[in-house]
């Protein structure tokens, strides 16, 4: 990666990120295809660094996946989120930190129109109290998940079994770093480094041992574009679009791709299966993909935990090509089993991409 | 100026992100859908900006306002601090009060989307959920989306989910009063009234089309045009 310029972006952009004691809501969409990767922020936070992140089972989706596809009105999601505010204030707690980007994009727009229109904050908290009578204060501190496990990156490298280091050559591992669209580009000074170069996983991948690789369509969205995906006539888009990246990366040869957004890495990792199911065309070596992390998952490979404990069985671009190159080591026999070992049923294998 | 300019103004979105574009175009070159679509960002701001509310009514009524993907990577780069992303938002939500919406095949999808993304807030407290995201509908969720549909329980237990369970967690059954607040909210913030309005205008653009709501939702969902896409 070039640096020049970027360390001054980054400088630019940092921001106030407290050390503890967080109320904490998750995403809808990391929920239903990263379940662990929820488990594993917690198990990092709580666990291994013993911090206080408190969750309420009160708390529900943001609307914001909703909301983009014009389903309820601004004033709906605004007020969903005041109900979200009102869980943190009675629970005792100021800081805020959210799973999903596409809520945390939503934060920080709700906060800033309530910030520039004091109206309508007036108007939100006259809607809360007449369907919930419920009253809220404004959280002190905004933080996405991705955000804390930047802040304690180096109390994790600390504690690493591994690193995002190539074992047979001693070299770092090429690193993709992508970013949820709505992470910065919206505001750009609520994300860690900006919009341009994000720095929030730029700064775990290199802690790490890993290197982050420049190329053309670094900051193109990965192709979600929400109803351009929940719609079936429309996912043309969507995978247009990341087929446009995987050709952007090709030719650096990415030994992985971490992203911070929850629907990022599972568009990034179907997509390249359709598109090897219908062009015959893989972006890994050998006939393989390439392997697309959660930062939980990342972190968690680093801390040493189990790849089927992360829940890298539930890719669809096999990871083991990427566990071997750092060494990491698995059972393959227990990839597809249930709890207590039960053996599951092995899901059908795609016909021209290469599973393990 | 016009009426429909008039209800645009008073949109949020319109009065913090809509200053003064000059057409420089910089936001068609950063934008997934304008790669896709026949789409261009800089003419939808400039004709919510011309006030000419022929134009408007036209746009609304289009396929155009239904291409963006709200990535808002135009928001990042216009040199204005226009958000073409946030207008069009607000032009969508014009277009559904107005009715307008069902004049387009793009802008007919609203009914499928908001079935199932409403449904499974009011229902289960999310806006996707496993039980209604079903493979054949998701095909390219692949053939690890088929096993862990096929196996949901299993897996999301080794992985540590609270599946439908009471207390906190991964997919945790939020508890019915919970659910009852966001009924509430819809109702007190017009999402109630706008899925009526959507039902309300999809069964009669229905009947115009010789077809019942079940297969007009249908093929909503399911049918893409000729001459949306750049060739």
């Amino acid at each position: 990666m070039i640096y020049k310029g970027k360390q001054k972006i980054w400088s630019d952009y940092q921001k106030e990120i407290p050390d503890d004691h967080w109320f904490y809501v998750r995403s809808c969409i990391r929920q239903n295809f990263f379940p662990a990767s929820e488990v594993t922020f917690l198990r990092i936070l709580r666990d291994e660094l013993g911090k206080d992140i408190y969750e309420t089972p009160h708390h529900t989706t943001c609307g914001g996946i909703a909301y983009h596809q014009e389903c309820i009105p601004q004033e709906t999601q605004m007020t969903i989120i005041a109900r979200q505010f009102a869980l943190m204030t009675e629970a005792g707690y100021e800081n805020y930190a959210c799973s999903c980007i596409t809520s945390f994009g939503l934060y920080c727009e709700t906060l800033e129109t309530w910030h520039e229109m004091p109206e309508v904050l007036d108007r939100i908290r006259e809607n809360l109290w007449k369907a919930c009578r419920r009253e809220f204060n404004i959280p002190k501190y905004l933080a996405h998940s991705s955000d804390l496990v930047y802040k304690f990156r180096d109390e994790i490298a600390d504690r690493a079994k591994y690193k995002l280091v190539n074992k047979d050559t001693g070299e770092p591992l090429k690193v993709v770093e992508h970013i949820g669209c709505h992470y910065a580009k919206m505001f750009p000074s609520k994300g860690v480094g900006g919009a341009e170069y994000p720095y929030v996983l730029v700064g775990m991948a290199e802690r790490w041992g890993g290197n982050v690789i420049d190329y053309p369509e670094r900051r193109h969205c990965c192709g979600y574009g929400f109803r351009q995906y929940h719609v079936k006539a429309n996912r043309g888009y969507s995978i247009s679009n990341t087929h446009k990246k995987f050709e952007s990366m090709e030719p650096y040869h990415p030994d992985f791709i971490v992203t911070n957004c929850p629907g990022c890495p599972y568009f990034l990792d179907r997509w390249q299966y359709v598109i090897a199911e219908q062009t015959g065309k893989t972006y890994g070596g050998n006939g393989y993909g390439i392997p697309v992390l959660t930062y939980e998952e990342m972190a968690g490979l680093v801390l040493g935990y189990d790849p089927w404990d992360l829940g890298m069985q539930t890719h669809q671009i096999a990871v083991e090509p990427l566990l071997d190159k750092i060494g990491v080591k698995y059972d393959e026999s227990k990839k597809y089993e249930g709890t207590g070992g039960k053996p599951l049923p092995e899901p059908e294998f795609p016909m021209n991409i290469r599973c393990c | 100026m016009g009426k429909l300019y008039e209800r645009l103004a008073k949109d949020i979105r319109i009065k913090e992100w809509l200053k003064a574009c000059m057409n420089c175009g910089v936001c068609v070159s950063v934008c997934p859908a304008a790669e896709f679509y026949k789409y261009s960002p800089k003419t939808i701001v400039n004709i919510v900006q011309s006030q000419d509310d022929e134009a408007i009514e036209a746009l609304l009524k289009s396929e155009t306002i239904w291409y963006c993907g709200e990535c808002m990577s135009c928001m990042t780069r216009c040199p204005r601090k226009n958000a073409p992303g946030q207008i069009v938002m607000a032009l969508r939500s014009l277009s559904i009060d107005m009715g307008y919406f069902a004049e387009s095949e793009k802008g007919r999808q609203q009914l499928p989307l908001q079935r199932a993304l409403c449904g499974n807030i009011l229902n289960y407290g999310y806006c996707v959920y496993p039980r209604t995201f079903k493979y054949e509908d998701h095909p390219e969720s692949g053939t690890i989306g088929k096993w862990i549909g096929e196996n949901l329980e299993e897996v999301h237990k080794r992985l540590g989910s609270n599946l439908e369970q009471d207390g906190p967690g991964v997919l945790r059954k939020i508890p019915k009063e919970s659910l009852d607040e966001l009924k509430a909210i819809f109702d007190v913030t017009g999402a109630t009234e706008r899925m009526n309005t959507v039902e309300e205008v999809s069964r009669r653009k229905a009947e115009e089309m010789g077809l019942d709501m079940e297969e007009y939702c249908k093929r909503a969902f399911n049918y893409a045009g000729k001459g949306h896409t750049i060739e």
